[in-house]
């Protein structure tokens, strides 16, 4: 299973859905995590939720991030109900209700969270 | 029955032109000599894992090189909690007779072996390959992300976790072999340079040079052998996106079995070792574990709380953020300070009216991995 979505190029988050137990996560598996079902659904993601952790990185991991320093990473809850890590604008905050964008950073495309 | 009969930790920071085999060479022949042991005595051991050297078979590489034949032998790869983990399996083999005197080492020369952008990069693959790393992330940055929502969910503040980097750091003036030895104040710590915010460089461990090793016995083979009352672990994650709740990762539930393994209750605690990569980390974990209330970890520390004249003395040799972490054996250091400080062995550190028991905890990963440990003296 290859869900086409940020990680290949897609500008969108893809979240899976059990047809079985309705387990719904993030993290791809062509199998459910909690009931071992099969065939999970692929479910487009509206890319709106609420910020439920931020952290602004200054020492960058590579060359390739070093030019982009400092820059917000945060942890999501998508209204779909799942949690994504992600790339925000300067300044998110916990609480904020925001919106994905899609954005080339470091040579690839990431979500990037605005406010919504 | 199990006992930790022998422990040591090497000097941490930068060892310049020392390896892993050489660091965990110095650390097992410490630990041996403090257990009173030769190497003939050895029939196990347990290895954890060196960025510095990868390797499919580190404890029977180790085994050879240092010049033990065991007929127990097993390698751990459980991130931080490594070391503890590796005691607490010493304990259940010594349990199941495949052993009887094993021996627990690990070393790694993390900071002058490598570039720190490669000991950076290598952390950070803790994190999901596909859906956190991608982003840039390090390892500091999943814990900023914690630490975020800590602050905001117990409402607490910077300078509240700053308290527990200066209180590591006082204990380590009086320690010698620790990476960071000068006082340092909350401003300090408040001015020091962002890393991943809210962590500024001082909330941080340093990355060191180091070894540490144990040696875990079925006989009391000498007289400051601490006996193992209890052990306790935790795994309900790996990956700090799928977190269900950013305030309880599983410390509670693997300090409890270790309590309830022993038959004691929080309150008989009189010395803790608990993982300190981050000063979020020992937040956390101080307060999960309930050695402190939600949110009042910082002000604890502040107050002498877990100084070596307070009630509940904490990682006296300066614990990782200040004697440093070189990976497995990091956390391993804890132990060593331990067991000196419970046998009344801990010279110029020495806490008044020496401890009797002792809780360890260990986490691995991004809160990933919990392995709690009671000790005490037999």
């Amino acid at each position: 299973m290859t869900v086409a979505d940020w990680t290949t190029g897609e500008p969108q988050l893809v979240v899976l859905s059990c047809g079985g137990c309705g387990n719904v996560w993030y993290f791809h598996r062509p199998f459910c995590p909690r009931c071992g079902r099969p065939d999970p659904d692929e479910v487009a993601s509206a890319g709106r939720g609420r910020v439920v952790a931020t952290t602004v990185v200054h020492r960058a991991p590579s060359d390739e991030w070093r030019p982009l320093v400092p820059y917000t990473l945060v942890l999501v809850d998508l209204d779909e109900g799942v949690r994504v890590m992600a790339h925000a604008a300067s300044g998110t905050a916990i609480g904020d209700t925001v919106g994905a964008t899609f954005e080339e950073r470091a040579g690839r495309l990431v979500p990037v969270f605005t406010p919504a | 029955m199990s006992y930790i009969a022998g422990s040591f930790a090497t000097a941490f920071g930068r060892h310049e032109g020392q390896d892993t085999l050489g660091l965990m060479t110095q650390a097992a022949t410490g630990a041996l000599a403090d257990a009173g042991l030769e190497r003939g005595d050895i029939d196990g051991i347990i290895c954890g894992y060196s960025t510095t050297m990868p390797h499919l078979m580190l404890a029977t590489v180790f085994a050879e090189h240092f010049g033990i034949r065991p007929r127990y032998a097993a390698a751990l790869q459980l991130g931080g909690a490594t070391g503890l983990a590796m005691a607490a399996t010493a304990h259940f083999v010594i349990q199941s007779k495949a052993a009887s005197r094993l021996l627990i080492v690990a070393g790694e020369n993390r900071l002058s072996g490598q570039t720190r952008d490669s000991a950076i990069q290598a952390l950070a693959q803790v994190g999901h390959p596909r859906y956190e790393v991608p982003l840039g992330t390090t390892v500091p940055a999943y814990y900023g992300l914690i630490a975020s929502a800590y602050l905001d969910g117990r409402g607490a503040g910077e300078a509240d976790l700053a308290e527990l980097a200066v209180a590591m750091r006082s204990h380590a003036v009086d320690s010698p072999g620790a990476h960071y030895r000068e006082p340092i104040t909350v401003e300090d710590v408040l001015v020091s340079r962002a890393v991943a915010e809210p962590l500024k460089l001082l909330d941080c461990c340093p990355v060191s040079d180091g070894g540490a090793a144990m040696v875990v016995t079925g006989d009391q083979v000498n007289d400051h052998c601490l006996r193992v009352l209890g052990s306790g672990q935790a795994h309900q994650h790996q990956h700090v996106s799928v977190v269900p709740d950013l305030l309880s990762y599983g410390a509670g539930p693997s300090s409890r079995m270790a309590l309830d393994e022993a038959g004691i209750g929080l309150d008989r605690i009189r010395y803790a070792a608990v993982y300190d990569s981050f000063t979020v980390t020992l937040a956390l974990l101080l307060e999960e574990i309930g050695l402190a209330p939600p949110g009042q970890a910082g002000a604890l520390a502040r107050d002498g709380h877990f100084s070596p004249g307070g009630a509940v003395p904490l990682n006296t040799h300066g614990g990782l953020l200040s004697y440093g972490h070189c990976g497995v054996a990091g956390a391993m250091s804890h132990m060593a300070e331990l067991q000196r400080q419970l046998t009344g062995r801990a010279g110029a550190r020495q806490i008044p009216g020496q401890p009797d028991v002792a809780l360890l905890h260990g986490d691995g990963g991004v809160m990933s991995s919990h392995t709690s440990m009671v000790v005490a003296l037999p």
